[in-house]
C-alpha cells in the first residue's frame, strides 16, 4: 500500500463486559460509511447510539470510490460534504470508446449552480476517516466500540439483546432497535435465514488501483474512460477513473472463465496496466478481481432489526448505485427512527422506510443490471445488437443512449408514496431538494435539509403552521427567517410565488401555489405519518 | 444524412427498456431462430412505419455501417 497510512482505532475495554449496560436506544453493527452515516445522522437528531465494528482500521482499499452529487447534499447535511469535496477528485467529462475510436464524450452536470458536482472520486478509506473525525464531535451520543464482533442476536418483541465477543470476552447488549450496516454479507441477516434473491452474473472482473505521477488522460481534467473492446485487452470492457494522491482506478472485465487467483497475480495483472498506460512508471496500490450480483431483501425492516446498506441490496458496480443507495437510506431512516423513538410518531412510520427504500433499491438493480446486460452479453444473438448499437453510436445520437456502460446513480425520486401530497409546482412531490447559490457563498441546499420546513420562494407569504419552521427565498419578512438568492435560480428552479413542505430528508412531501394553511396542516400530518389510511397516497 | 428520422430521440427516456424488452424477447433463442424473430420484428416495424419514403431512407442508412 503506497500512499494511505492505516492507522488502528483504539479499541476499548467495553463497560458491558464488568456490569450490564442499560439499555441503549440504537446499536448499531458495522462501522463502515453506512454505519458511521447513520450514527451521525442520529446524533445530529439528539438521539444516542453505540457502533460495533469486529474491525479496527478503515476500509483496506479504495472499493467504493464514485460519490453523487446527492450522496455529497447529505454528506453536508451530516457535516463531512466540504472535507470530501476538497480532497476528492471532480470529474464532469466521461468519454466513450469502442476499440481504438471515441464514440462520443458527455457532460454530467452541465448545469451551473450547484454546491456540489455531480459525482466526486474519493476512496472510502478517506471517507470513513472523515465519518470517524466526525463521531468524535459527538461524544455523549456516539459510543464507537472497535473489535467489538456481535456473535448472535435476538429480538424479544419491545428490544433486541446483541451477544457481543471483544478481545477482553463476551457480553450482552440490549437495544431498543439493532440497525444492521455490517454490509453484503451481513451476518444479522445469515442468522435470521432471510432470503436474498436476484440475480448473479458470471463475469469476473479486475480492479486495479495504480498509483501514477503522470495522467493518462490527454487533459489536465479528470475525466471517465469507459472502453468496449479495447485494443489493449480485446474482447472485453475496461474502465479508467481517477482518485486522489495520483491514484487510478482500473477495472478490467475478464469474461465468466477467468480464474480470480490467477489474475490477480501481479505478473499477471502489470502487463495488463502497461497496455492501457504506456510507458509510465506506476506502482501496483491494490487489486481485486470480483463477480457479483443483484440482490435485495424482501423487508427491509423486521421488527426490532432494521437493514440500511448493503445487507438489505446489493447492486452491480455499474452505475455507482452501492455506497450512494446505501447514503439514501441512512438519510430516509435517521429522521423517521428518531420520531418513533420520541414518541412522535407510531412505529409504523419505519415500514415507508422500507417501502421508500425498497422501492430505490430495485431502480437501483434495475439499472445496474441492464448495464451489466449491455456490458456482458450472453449470447451471439446478444453481442451482435451490442456491437451494431457501437457502430451506429459514432453517428447516430440515438444509438449513443443506447450505450449502457452504467447509469449513474441520481437522487431516487419518491413521488407516490404514502408520506407525500400531491403538489402543483416545478419541483414534484417526492424528489430531492433541488441547489441553487445563495448570497454570501452559500447554498440553499445548507438550508432546506435537516428538519420539516416550509419555504416560500420568490413573491409569496409563508403562513404560521403549528410546529413548522419557515424560511423566506427570495423575499423578506418579519415573521420568519429569509435567504437571499445569488441570482435567479433559486426562485426559478422552484417557481415565483411557490411554497414547499420538505421533509427532513430533504424531499419534498408536497407543494402548494397557494397557502392554505388547513391543506399544509394536512400535508405535514401526513409527511410525518400521522395521517392513517392517507387518501391518494400508495407505496 | 438524407435520414433525418435516424437523426432523431424517437425514444428518449425509454431507451434501456426498449433495449431490455428487445433482449427478452430472444430469450430461449437459438441464433437460426433469432434471425427469424429479427426478419420478422422488422417487417412488423415497417408495417408500423408505413411510409415508403422513411423506410427507403432507413435501409439506406443501416446499410451505410456494414463493414
Amino acid at each position: 500500500m503506497a500512499q494511505y497510512h492505516y492507522t488502528p482505532f483504539e479499541y476499548h475495554k467495553p463497560p458491558g463486559l464488568t456490569r450490564k449496560e442499560d439499555r441503549h436506544d440504537v446499536v448499531i453493527v458495522g462501522a463502515g460509511p453506512i454505519g458511521l452515516a447513520m450514527a451521525i445522522d442520529l446524533a445530529l437528531r439528539g438521539v444516542s447510539s453505540v457502533v460495533l465494528d469486529d474491525n479496527d482500521v478503515v476500509s483496506v482499499g479504495s472499493r467504493a470510490i464514485c460519490w453523487a452529487k446527492r450522496t455529497l447534499e447529505i454528506f453536508d447535511r451530516l457535516g463531512v460534504g466540504e472535507r470530501m469535496l476538497d480532497k476528492g477528485v471532480t470529474w464532469k467529462v466521461g468519454r466513450l470508446f469502442h476499440g481504438k475510436d471515441e464514440v462520443y464524450n458527455f457532460d454530467l452536470l452541465p448545469e451551473d449552480g450547484h454546491k456540489y458536482p455531480a459525482f466526486i472520486n474519493l476512496q472510502q478509506y478517506y471517507v470513513e476517516q472523515y465519518l470517524v473525525d466526525r463521531v468524535r464531535d459527538f461524544p455523549d451520543l456516539i459510543d464507537l466500540r472497535f473489535k467489538n464482533q456481535v456473535v448472535d442476536h435476538k429480538d424479544h418483541g419491545d428490544h433486541v439483546v446483541l451477544q457481543v465477543e471483544t478481545p477482553d470476552g463476551a457480553y450482552d447488549l440490549e437495544a431498543g432497535y439493532f440497525i444492521a450496516c455490517d454490509g453484503a454479507g451481513s451476518a444479522t441477516r445469515g442468522r435470521m435465514g432471510l432470503a436474498f434473491d436476484g440475480q448473479t452474473f458470471e463475469e469476473h472482473f479486475l480492479i486495479v488501483d495504480v498509483e501514477m505521477q503522470d495522467s493518462p488522460f490527454a487533459t489536465d481534467q479528470p475525466e471517465r474512460w469507459f472502453w468496449f473492446e479495447p485494443p489493449f485487452h480485446p474482447g472485453q470492457s475496461a474502465l479508467l477513473h481517477q482518485q486522489p494522491d495520483n491514484i487510478y482506478r482500473i477495472d478490467l472485465q475478464l469474461g465468466p472463465d477467468a480464474d480470480p487467483a490467477g489474475e490477480a497475480a501481479e505478473e499477471k495483472v502489470i502487463p495488463r496496466i502497461k497496455a492501457i498506460v504506456g510507458d509510465k512508471p506506476f506502482n501496483l496500490d491494490w487489486m481485486s478481481v470480483y463477480k457479483f450480483r443483484c440482490a435485495k431483501l424482501d423487508r427491509f425492516v423486521h421488527n426490532r432489526v432494521l437493514f440500511v446498506g448493503d445487507s438489505a441490496h446489493v447492486v452491480s458496480p455499474f452505475g455507482a448505485r452501492g455506497g450512494n443507495g446505501g447514503i439514501q437510506d441512512v438519510d430516509n431512516l435517521g429522521w423517521k427512527l428518531a420520531a418513533v423513538l420520541a414518541g412522535a410518531a407510531d412505529p409504523e412510520l419505519l415500514d415507508t422506510y422500507h417501502d421508500e427504500r425498497s422501492h430505490g433499491s430495485q431502480e437501483n438493480i434495475m439499472n445496474s443490471s441492464r448495464a451489466t446486460n449491455f456490458m456482458t452479453p450472453k449470447t451471439p444473438m446478444e453481442a451482435v445488437f451490442r456491437n451494431e448499437v457501437l457502430k451506429l453510436a459514432h453517428d447516430l445520437p440515438f444509438a449513443r443512449k443506447l450505450i449502457n456502460s452504467g447509469r449513474l446513480s441520481v437522487p431516487c425520486s419518491l413521488e407516490g408514496g404514502a408520506l407525500q401530497s400531491e403538489g402543483d409546482c416545478v419541483v414534484g412531490s417526492g424528489h430531492a431538494v433541488v441547489d441553487a447559490p445563495l448570497r454570501n457563498r452559500e447554498w440553499l441546499v445548507e438550508r432546506l435539509q435537516g428538519d420539516f420546513l416550509l419555504a416560500g420562494f420568490g413573491d409569496v407569504k409563508v403562513p404560521e403552521v403549528s410546529g413548522l419552521s419557515r424560511l423566506g427565498v427570495g423575499h423578506s419578512s418579519d415573521e420568519y427567517p429569509c435567504v437571499e438568492p445569488a441570482n435567479e435560480y433559486a426562485v426559478s428552479r422552484y417557481g415565483d410565488g411557490s411554497i414547499y413542505l420538505f421533509r427532513p430528508d430533504g424531499h419534498v412531501a408536497a407543494s402548494f401555489s397557494s397557502s392554505d394553511v388547513n391543506l399544509i396542516s394536512a400535508a405535514f400530518d401526513r409527511a410525518r405519518g400521522l395521517t392513517k389510511n392517507p387518501a391518494g397516497g400508495s407505496s | 444524412m438524407n435520414d433525418k428520422g435516424a437523426e432523431k430521440d424517437g425514444l428518449g427516456a425509454d431507451g434501456d427498456a426498449f433495449y431490455e424488452a428487445l433482449m427478452a424477447a430472444h430469450d430461449g433463442l437459438d441464433e437460426i431462430q433469432g434471425h427469424a424473430l429479427n426478419a420478422r420484428l422488422v417487417l412488423l416495424m415497417a408495417n408500423e412505419i408505413g411510409d415508403m419514403t422513411a423506410l427507403a431512407a432507413i435501409l439506406q442508412t443501416a446499410r451505410k455501417f456494414d463493414d
